[in-house]
């Protein structure tokens, strides 16, 4: 019973990583950028809804709309004003851009909301026992895993099947040959950090009823995870993203549970140094060896 | 004399580089004298010195061997602690605090070299952003394992724990009567004598300007950038790439590592915690807006970038705030040419972006 | 060009510069079933090649042929999947990239790849990497060593960089070169390793005839000077006709014909090649 407790829990854990992952894999794939602000986000997604509920009074479920709203917009402006003029400068500049971008957000949100720990609202309560309450679990767990099922089916639907998926996956193959197929590579890349920043927003929401402690600072250890995820699955891919989440979010439970408090972030890395050793591109990424 | 005008572009800003710090070294020392630092301003020194060392060896990875690490406070905190745990173990038998310094600087970036190595070997088989994130990993794991480790000293030596299921403490050590815990897990380094000093600090950056400058312009260095330029053509004139990139890999680890024993031992108290990820990306900020490959940048941008939040004060709760915007407008002047063109417009007396 | 499409071949020239084939000696390069599969297409197949000590020979061959993965095989940049090649009597299947340098085989690429952040003079002294040698501790601590051995990097660099008459060009950073001295201190930097067998690909490709023909006379003088072998990839006929002894071509990665130029004029087969391709440059 332990046992499927602590794998739940990890699972939970695992879809809120997963949730950021794909996130962090669409804007990877597309413009490949390690986007550093995409943590937090997740933490200005959490604010919103934390500011929704607590002060206009909203109920819970449209809380997470307006959180959505919000960082999608925040999403297009930051990929307009920070990162498009940047398009075509060295790698780093762009990391260095993100990184400003993530201190601004923290300190923006230090500025409106305060040091000072929020105490987030679970959107819902409760839990549900099983074999004579042995088995106790959230409806945020539940919620939580069935929230990135529903994401990720969504997702590969839309990536296969929409015009402007198929042309986001045009984008990550080559943007030069997809500009010459007519397809709009700014309006493409725009979308897509509109989409990661709306499901930042919903990982934002799960995350502060599982955990629910709000700083401005929130984001960033998430979000660092989320990263690990998506390289551990194999960045640019979107199972692989979700596979790497849940993956990871079972290792952290079990390590937690059976080896290590302290140690359990050194294990999670240790096992992603493993993988990447034995599957430089990640588990489900593709290796493409330098053209000679 | 003719043979200082014979001498290349590179050189020269070379010399100029060590004529610089020697400059500032006396300027700020001749101020400190004079009663012109106040105590706040006094305290940042040698943690201004730190954190030029940190980004000259950094740049020597990202900058001159064209890696992306995300982890290198990692070994800036080994050397942190194992210079720590040095000196205040050998406080009886090394009174003289000039020589303690040196062997705990020596320790700390001896320790940090072999970690460097340890890291180096799975981490440079991998290559641009994945390097980056293992880098990343490595520098978590470093500082997880450091707090779970309880130090202390006493007339039988030294005493360690690894504390990683939580329930140990300072007691567990059975340390004898007289025995000094020198980390206490999370908490840290505490009761640390200070020894570190201003003059340890520039000695320190002239030797790593020494050691960056001299192996850049070496066959080794060569090498290591005919690597970055061009790997494929490296390994065909048979240039061993994973020998090269471990070699300046581990200089630079060891010069981190070396800026940690002395980061350690200017403050009473250290905490793991302090290199954490936020740290290594501080740096990497120094090395980028300084510029690639450019040690005087280097040095620059960590003297201004670190006093710069200082100086800020004032605005308190705005200047994190101000750095965010002042780092991405820096950004987007040096590497958008309609920005840059903005920006030269306002002040026409500048020719060149930093960046370039 | 135009002539070979219409199926006539660009003639040898009459003063023709090839000396004696070094005929009777040990060859430097052999290749046997030499093969290579990517997903299970054959790039690469049984491909059985030879060149003697002193040789000049082509590899040609439609786009697509295989003609850079040979070379790609040759210097263990790809690890073959069947057969074994010998260099000088040591077999260099298994070697890595850095061994087979170090063994004596050195290369151009068809794509050039400088070190374009370095200078000119930068350029030859990693090529020398593997002749002029003091530790990393001599260059750091400014050890007598280090002088030394500068002294000789420098003086061997210069050498090598007169073959072109490249000299002038030393402080020049590689990558703001004209195209033509690129190929060209590609080719320097290769010799700097001090090989015994050279892979030039593409040597003249972006040269104007002028270039070409000087470049021809330049490919002969380095094998009478360093007394080595060349291979060389080229599409330009009138170079490969004029001065390789041997020429193998190459179709769909297996070897098609193999003799001396007149040979290789004649021989169905390469018609059909070429001219079933419709374009000799693919």
């Amino acid at each position: 019973m332990e046992f499927l407790s602590y794998l739940i829990s990890g699972l939970s854990l695992g879809s809120v990583y997963a949730i950021i992952a794909l996130g962090y894999t669409m804007v990877y794939g597309i413009a490949k950028m390690l986007n550093f602000a995409h943590g937090d986000v997740i933490m200005v997604g959490g604010y919103v809804s934390y500011t929704a509920v607590n002060m206009l009074g909203v109920p819970g479920w449209l809380s997470v709309l307006i959180a959505m709203v919000v960082c999608t917009v925040l999403g297009i402006v930051i990929e307009g004003l920070a990162y498009r003029p940047l398009r075509a400068a060295p790698s780093l500049a762009v990391l260095i851009t993100a990184i400003g971008v993530s201190y601004f957000l923290q300190n923006s949100a230090l500025l409106i909301w305060g040091a000072n720990v929020k105490s987030y609202p679970s959107l819902i309560s409760g839990t549900l026992k099983l074999f004579d309450n042995r088995l106790s679990i959230s409806y945020v767990s539940i919620l939580t895993v069935f929230a990135c099922i529903v994401i990720m089916i969504g997702l590969t639907l839309f990536t296969s099947k929409t015009k402007m998926g198929k042309a986001m996956r045009a984008c990550s193959e080559d943007k030069g040959a997809a500009q010459l197929m007519g397809i709009n590579v700014n309006r493409t890349i725009s979308v897509t950090f509109a989409i990661g920043s709306a499901l930042a927003a919903i990982a934002g929401v799960l995350l502060c009823s599982s955990y629910p402690t709000l700083v401005p600072t929130t984001g960033s250890m998430p979000g660092i995870k989320a990263f690990t995820a998506a390289v551990f699955g194999g960045i640019g891919s979107i199972p692989g993203a979700f596979l790497g989440g849940l993956l990871l979010g079972v290792i952290e439970s079990f390590a937690k549970a059976y080896i290590s408090t302290q140690l359990a972030n050194t294990i999670v890395f240790a096992v992603l140094i493993v993988v990447l050793l034995v599957r430089p591109a990640g588990l489900l990424g593709k290796y493409v060896p330098e053209k000679v | 004399m003719s043979k200082l005008r014979n001498l290349d572009k590179t050189s020269k800003r070379n010399y100029f580089t060590y004529l610089l710090v020697t400059a500032a070294f006396l300027a700020v020392t001749f101020m400190n004298q004079g009663g012109l630092l106040n105590k706040k301003m006094q305290g940042l020194l040698v943690p201004v010195c730190c954190y030029i060392i940190m980004a000259l060896s950094l740049n020597l990875t990202v900058g001159i061997m064209g890696e992306l690490s995300l982890g290198h406070a990692g070994f800036m905190s080994l050397g942190a602690f194992t210079g720590v745990v040095v000196s205040q173990s050998l406080m009886g038998a090394i009174p003289n605090e000039p020589l303690r310094l040196c062997i705990a600087i020596l320790c700390g970036a001896a320790i940090a070299a072999v970690g460097g190595f340890l890291i180096g070997l799975p981490v440079l088989r991998l290559r641009g952003d994945y390097l980056a994130i293992v880098t990343l990993a490595f520098g978590e794991i470093i500082m997880d394992i450091i707090n779970c480790l309880i130090v202390g000293h006493d007339e039988k030596g030294i005493h360690i724990i690894f504390n990683f299921k939580g329930d140990k403490t300072v007691a567990d050590l059975n340390l004898l009567e007289g025995g000094t815990a020198i980390i206490k897990g999370a908490q840290g380094a505490v009761g640390t004598k200070t020894i570190a000093s201003f003059t340890g600090g520039f000695v320190l950056i002239l030797i790593t300007l020494f050691i960056i400058i001299n192996f850049v312009r070496s066959r080794s260095g060569r090498a290591v950038l005919a690597i970055r330029d061009n790997r494929i053509a490296a390994e065909s004139v048979g240039v061993d790439v994973m020998k090269y990139k471990m070699i300046a890999f581990v200089i630079s680890t060891t010069l981190a590592g070396a800026a940690g024993a002395l980061y350690g031992l200017n403050f009473t108290g250290i905490t793991a915690a302090k290199f954490n990820f936020n740290t290594s990306i501080l740096v990497l900020v120094f090395v980028v807006l300084g510029g690639l490959g450019n040690l005087m940048g280097s040095v620059i941008a960590a003297t201004v970038l670190y006093i710069l939040p200082e100086a800020l004060r004032q605005f308190s709760e705005y200047r994190m705030l101000i750095y965010a915007i002042v780092l991405i407008l820096v950004m987007l002047a040096t590497n958008n040419p309609k920005v840059k063109n903005l920006f030269m417009k306002i002040i026409p007396t500048r020719k060149k972006g930093k960046g370039d | 060009m135009k002539e070979f499409e219409k199926g006539k071949m660009v003639p040898v020239p009459s003063h023709s510069i090839i000396p004696e084939r070094d005929i009777g000696k040990t060859p430097v390069l052999e290749c046997v079933h030499l093969g290579i599969e990517f997903g299970g297409l054959k790039a690469v197949d049984d491909f059985n090649f030879t060149i003697g000590k002193t040789e000049i020979a082509g590899l040609i061959g439609p786009n697509g042929a295989g003609k850079t993965t040979v070379f790609n095989l040759l210097t263990k940049v790809y690890a073959p999947t069947h057969g074994t090649i010998m260099l000088d009597g040591d077999d260099i299947t298994t070697k890595s990239t850095v061994q087979v340098s170090k063994l004596g085989v050195a290369r151009t690429f068809q794509n050039i790849r400088l070190f374009s952040d370095l200078s000119v003079e930068d350029n030859v002294r990693v090529g020398l990497h593997n002749q002029v040698k003091y530790s990393t501790f001599d260059g750091v601590l400014r050890l007598p060593a280090f002088w030394k051995k500068e002294k000789a990097f420098h003086e061997k660099a210069m050498e090598l960089l007169s073959i072109f008459d490249m000299q002038d060009m030393a402080a020049t950073k590689a990558g703001s070169l004209p195209y033509g001295a690129q190929r060209r201190l590609e080719i320097v930097r290769a010799l700097a390793t001090a090989p015994k067998l050279l892979l030039l690909d593409e040597p003249a490709a972006g040269m104007n005839p002028n270039e070409t023909a000087e470049l021809m006379e330049n490919i002969v003088k380095i094998r009478d000077t360093f007394q080595i072998a060349v291979l060389l990839i080229e599409h330009d006929m009138k170079l490969v006709m004029g001065i390789c002894e041997g020429i193998c071509v190459l179709n769909f990665g297996r070897i098609i014909a193999k003799g001396t130029a007149e040979e290789i004029q004649t021989n169905p087969e390469v018609i059909k090649a070429y001219l079933g391709n419709n374009s000799m440059e693919g």
